[in-house]
């Protein structure tokens, strides 16, 4: 039986290997202005970008 | 590390470090939380005396299933990112990559709760000129190195009381972008009171992203955004914002609006801007003074993390229905997001990215803009006050000991500098309010990014 469904996600220790180009958008800048979050930022870097609907 | 909850319906476990998500059932879960403190056999009779029910085999296997994910690292993964804290910085010393422009240090509105003190930034009214903006523009273009998406805000204050010179600023940077190689990404935020058919026609062709201010309820909404002569914005603004998001046609745009002790029933708010036919949204906590009476309170932070659930629920609830809405902070992607060295930087404020003034003074993000003693230079002379910028390079995860042992460090990045420096008078402090909002927010985030996940896995598994 499966107990456990594991989501798909980006492994952050492997980004660590192909993460850094900068070109990631600033963190608060043009949303929300007074607060810092960056886990809703996408990465630029298309290879990493996956294909949504 | 491993932080485990339930909300929406979901038993979720997340691997902090690997950022691996797991949906689990309460065998599994009640497992995992016992994995690293009890040996097997004890954790085996534990899980058996509370499921009677479930066969021996089973449980050795969910145990298996666990051991498996933690050789894999996708369970109590170590956190081995201390060492890079510094590289990106270090290797983007110097370049800038966004700007908000301040071109009106000064408002049409009077809102009392402004952390801009009605757009005046504590100062005197002013207005940028062309030659100024046009010089900020070319200092960025010129600290930018090799980066190619450039980012600039009209921000204020209210930036359609300057719109000759917002619209000469895009003219002259599209001028530019095939000669310097860059592209510029423009952000319009406005409160909507100067919107008409020209301006939509502009920010519908010209900007990335519109800011549209508006609070939700008009009680709400009219509590405080209200024109100098007393009156409320919300029947002015709300048709045009209607008018604006709908020639927009699916381009980048949010409601944003500001919560306060006066509403901390804010889903509510949000409601009612769903109500008026907007999908995109963000409702920020309200910024400003210690003791200002709009201040949230510790009797509104069970409130308002209640809000956040509900909010979580009912975001579930309409894209089952086929009528799904953004809410700003509940965006996560969690398979193309952020990569570690951004998760770690910390928020980029006074290094890639600076606030400039109505005069061309540079500081490190437009809330810090009016208080003297974080001005860091300006664009002609570029950074010039490298001691206090030196406090902005610093700033990153592992700079505040107390993110340490946080689940939520890789979401957050260490906070909002700003946020810290108001709280605790230092810009590495912790503001532990904010904290604790923000952790619930991606505590609903994953939640709902695992149904639809799990949704998704569903609808697939059926159409075999």
């Amino acid at each position: 039986m499966r107990r456990i469904v594991t989501i798909k996600t980006r492994d952050l220790c492997k980004s660590a290997g192909n993460g850094g180009c900068g070109e990631c958008q600033t963190s608060c800048q043009s949303a929300c202005k007074t607060s810092c979050g960056i886990a809703n930022q996408k990465c630029e870097s298309t290879q990493n970008v996956k294909t949504r609907k | 590390m491993i932080h485990q909850y339930r909300l929406c319906g979901h038993n979720i476990v997340l691997d902090v470090c690997s950022g691996a998500v797991h949906a689990v059932d309460d065998v599994a879960y009640d497992m995992i939380s016992m994995y690293e403190s009890h040996p097997k056999d004890d954790i085996k009779a534990s899980i058996k005396e509370k499921y009677p029910d479930v066969p021996d085999e089973e449980l050795d296997e969910c145990f298996e299933q666990i051991e498996a994910l933690r050789e894999s690292g996708k369970l109590f993964s170590p956190d081995i990112f201390e060492s890079s804290a510094g590289l990106l910085k270090e290797k983007t010393a110097g370049v800038i990559k966004a700007l908000c422009l301040h071109v009106a240090h000064t408002c049409n509105l009077n809102c009392s709760y402004c952390f801009a003190s009605q757009g005046k930034y504590h100062g005197k009214r002013a207005l940028m000129s062309y030659e100024v903006g046009k010089r900020a523009l070319d200092f960025l273009v010129e600290n930018s190195g090799t980066r190619k998406n450039l980012e600039v805000d009209f921000f204020g204050g209210e930036p359609l009381m300057n719109f000759d010179v917002v619209k000469r600023l895009v003219a002259y940077a599209r001028s530019i972008e095939d000669s310097k190689n860059k592209k510029f990404r423009f952000t319009l935020t406005t409160n909507g009171m100067l919107i008409d058919d020209d301006v939509i026609d502009f920010a519908n062709r010209e900007m990335s992203n519109v800011v549209l201010s508006l609070d939700g309820r008009r009680e709400v909404h009219d509590r405080f955004r209200v024109d100098y002569e007393g009156k409320g914005s919300w029947e002015r603004i709300v048709p045009a914002f209607q008018k604006l998001v709908k020639a927009r046609g699916g381009k980048n745009y949010y409601i944003r609006g500001t919560f306060t002790h006066a509403n901390p029933d804010f889903l509510n708010d949000i409601k009612a801007m769903l109500d008026s036919g907007f999908s995109e949204l963000s409702m920020e906590p309200v910024v400003c003074a210690h003791g200002d009476p709009s201040e949230l309170t510790e009797q509104d932070l069970p409130v308002v993390l209640k809000q956040y659930e509900e909010l979580a629920d009912l975001m579930i609830e309409r894209r089952k229905e086929g009528r799904p809405f953004t809410f700003y902070h509940y965006m996560i992607d969690l398979e193309g997001g952020p990569c570690i060295y951004k998760r770690i930087s910390g928020c980029g404020s006074g290094s890639e990215y600076l606030a400039v003034t109505p005069t061309g003074d540079l500081y490190p993000c437009h809330q810090f803009v009016g208080e003297e003693k974080f001005r860091l230079g300006d664009i002609y002379e570029g950074i010039t006050n490298h001691k206090e910028q030196k406090k902005f390079l610093d700033c990153n995860l592992y700079a505040r000991s107390e993110c340490r042992s946080c689940w939520a460090r890789l979401y957050c990045s260490g906070g909002c500098a700003a946020n810290a420096y108001h709280s605790t008078g230092s810009v590495s402090g912790v503001y532990k309010y904010g904290c604790e909002l923000f952790k619930k927010r991606m505590e609903c985030a994953i939640a709902v990014a695992v149904d639809e996940e799990l949704d998704e896995a569903e609808n697939e598994d059926s159409d075999i």
